[in-house]
């Protein structure tokens, strides 16, 4: 009976954290003088309101659904990845290059060449801190830190410097040739909604595949589940864990896709609102599964949607409204101790000390 | 370039450096606290931005550089205690809950300079009666030599340590983890708050939007470089700020050639020393035993 209840408690427990979040978020709102109520309206309108809306929905939700498998597989691999927003960004930069370079390949051969270019750059950036973690014992967790700041360093170098953009003021590069846009689709007005999307879903199907029908994916949660017992079965831990940052730094760099070929048919500095971050939050709402990470990256596509109209919608309350409300729904999904006590009515201090 | 030109290039460069690695050193003393005591802070960065807002705020209602300070610990500390709610006493995982809290300061500072100025940009310009002169420079220095002589001679430094890497041997002497960590975690965010706050009210004259510009992780990476030490935690802050002060004064000058110097170069030079560092490559940085691992009462 208390195994069922916790089952089920469990499967509940991202809608609630959810939940709590919106909850208190919009009551935030109220401080501000807004009404919540005609807050929330805001919010769903705009993210659901018309055709447009959703296709903008989804488009958000594209680059999230990467990065937050970036940060998923090697959490399953038992690694932190916080370096999405670096390898989306060298990815991004990587698509963007072949199509400056190479302007003049003809469709398809050239969106293909670009994808390639944006999962192996993005692959490489996560290849490092994996390399590290495995060989020489460094935390990952501040070394993916640390090439965030490094590959802001050199998108920005080669932006100003090598591929800039003679027409404009704007900190981005030059053009991609026509042979490698993808097209919108057509059902969503203006919205950008390309077949990165699709490209991001079928990502996750396949990651699904790859974690729970393979037998390297098994090696690699093994290895997340319990680095001693994985090795001592047999397993190459540090093989897995180079494998899993890899795999996540290519996804985080297919972010490019979308953006690049799909959306502004160039590299702009600073176009990502720390995808790479919020995929994070994607990914802990997610429980770290594929399907979840896409039901996840669908509601924060909708946040970040749903509150971008509230800049002219209201007095007082900004879109900088999504930050808090995701800040919010990561901190009432984290917080173990807090579920403990909903779960099973003990005290939350200490984990149940009475 | 004569003599005398290239010692007045020195003293100002000294000078800017000084300046610039003082919301570093406030911050790293701050992650120095909480590291050591066993909690990875990666919310600095967010602790920074909101004391660097409240510093501001205050600075410009009351016209005193001081109560802006006070304003900003006291932002700084709020935000920690916030953070040690979910990561001391929920057990929240620190790196996702610090992730978390980097995002609510970055969106609550300008919701709530919207509600106050009219504007999500920034808050109004200080006059330079307002600001800092050189004030923080000292105090960050102090707090140097303080950190230092508490972590290595005091009692309660012991106890800081202890919690960091043996947290089970302290407790069996009787003293509560929780209860040293919550004190570390606090005094984090008050330094980071501080940290912020030599940001807005004496390096700049406003709070601007995510000011803080990933100085909180630039932190956290001195107190790796310095091996979680505080005298070498601060030469490493200087480093960083040395770095920082030579990026700018390079900004478009042109030393060979015809293009301006790459400065993008120069800014990344100290992460990829802590990576090299964090590798081994130049001596081994260990992190403290219990670093990262909530604390659960046997």
């Amino acid at each position: 009976m208390t195994f069922l209840r916790s089952r089920i408690f469990r499967s509940l427990q991202p809608l609630l954290a959810v939940l709590i979040g919106l909850v208190i978020g919009l009551l935030i709102t109220r401080l501000a003088g807004e009404n919540p109520w005609h807050v929330l309206k805001i919010l769903i309108n705009s993210a659901f309101g018309s055709r447009y809306d959703i296709g903008m929905t989804l488009f958000y939700a594209t680059p999230l659904i990467l990065t937050g498998l970036a940060v998923a597989i090697p959490f399953q691999a038992g690694l932190f990845n916080i370096g999405a927003e670096g390898q989306l960004t060298l990815g991004a930069l990587a698509a963007a290059a072949v199509g400056c370079v190479f302007p003049d390949i003809p469709w398809p051969l050239a969106p293909v060449l670009a994808v390639l270019a944006a999962f192996f750059v993005g692959g490489f950036w996560g290849f490092i801190p994996g390399w590290l973690h495995a060989k020489r014992g460094s935390h990952e967790v501040i070394n993916t830190i640390m090439l965030n700041f490094i590959a802001a360093g050199i998108a920005s170098w080669v932006t100003l410097y090598v591929l800039k953009n003679p027409e404009s003021q704007n900190p981005e590069t030059k053009a991609v040739g026509a042979g490698y846009l993808i097209h919108h689709f057509q059902s969503f007005g203006d919205a950008p909604l390309s077949s990165a999307f699709v490209l991001a879903v079928v990502a996750a199907i396949l990651v699904s595949v790859f974690l729970w029908r393979t037998v390297l994916g098994f090696q690699l949660r093994a290895v997340g589940q319990g680095e001693s017992a994985a090795r001592t079965a047999g397993i190459d831990s540090g093989k897995m864990k180079i494998i899993a940052m890899f795999l996540a730094g290519g996804l985080a760099g297919l972010v490019g896709v979308g953006e690049v070929l799909g959306n502004a048919g160039r590299f702009r500095l600073g176009f990502s609102p720390e995808y790479g971050f919020i995929g994070i939050a994607v990914a802990l709402l997610g429980k770290n599964r594929p399907a979840g990470v896409v039901a996840a990256a669908l509601l924060f596509g909708a946040l970040h949607k749903g509150t971008s109209d509230l800049d002219l919608e209201t007095e007082n309350v900004t879109r900088d409204l999504s930050l808090i409300l995701q800040a919010l729904i990561i901190l009432s999904v984290s917080a173990v101790g807090l579920w403990d006590w909903f779960n099973k009515g003990r005290p939350m201090v200490n984990g149940g000390r009475t | 370039m004569s003599d005398t030109g290239f010692l007045a290039i020195l003293i100002q460069m000294v000078g800017s450096t000084l300046r610039v690695s003082t919301p570093l050193l406030f911050a790293s003393l701050g992650g120095l606290m909480s590291e050591r005591s066993g909690v990875v802070n990666i919310a600095l960065e967010g602790m920074m931005l909101i004391g660097a807002f409240a510093a501001a705020t205050v600075a410009f209602v009351t016209h005193s550089p001081w109560l802006g300070a006070a304003a900003g610990m006291g932002a700084g500390l709020l935000l920690a205690a916030c953070y040690g709610l979910f990561v001391i006493q929920l057990r929240a995982d620190q790196i996702v809950a610090g992730t978390a809290i980097n995002m609510l300061a970055a969106g609550i500072t300008p919701f709530l300079s919207k509600i106050f100025f009219e504007s999500t940009g920034s808050t109004p310009s200080l006059p330079l009666d307002d600001r800092f002169q050189s004030a923080p420079i000292w105090i960050a220095w102090i707090l140097v030599i303080v950190c230092w002589a508490w972590v290595n001679f005091t009692p309660t430094g012991v106890w800081l340590r202890f919690a960091g890497e043996k947290p089970e041997a302290l407790q069996s002497a009787g003293i509560s983890v929780i209860r040293v960590r919550w004190c570390a975690v606090l005094a984090s965010g008050v330094l980071a708050g501080l940290g912020g706050a030599s940001l807005s009210i004496f390096l700049a004259s406003s709070f601007s939007r995510n000011m803080t510009a990933g100085r909180g992780f630039m932190a956290l990476a001195a107190l790796i470089f310095g091996k979680w030490r505080p005298g070498p935690t601060a030469v490493a802050c200087l480093l960083f700020g040395f770095a920082d002060a030579l990026q700018i004064r390079l900004q478009g000058v042109v030393l060979w050639g015809t293009e301006p110097v790459p400065v993008q170069f120069i800014q990344i030079l100290p992460y990829i020393a802590t990576v090299l560092v964090l590798a081994g490559a130049v001596g081994k940085s260990r992190a403290p035993g219990a670093l990262g691992v909530a604390f659960k009462k046997g």
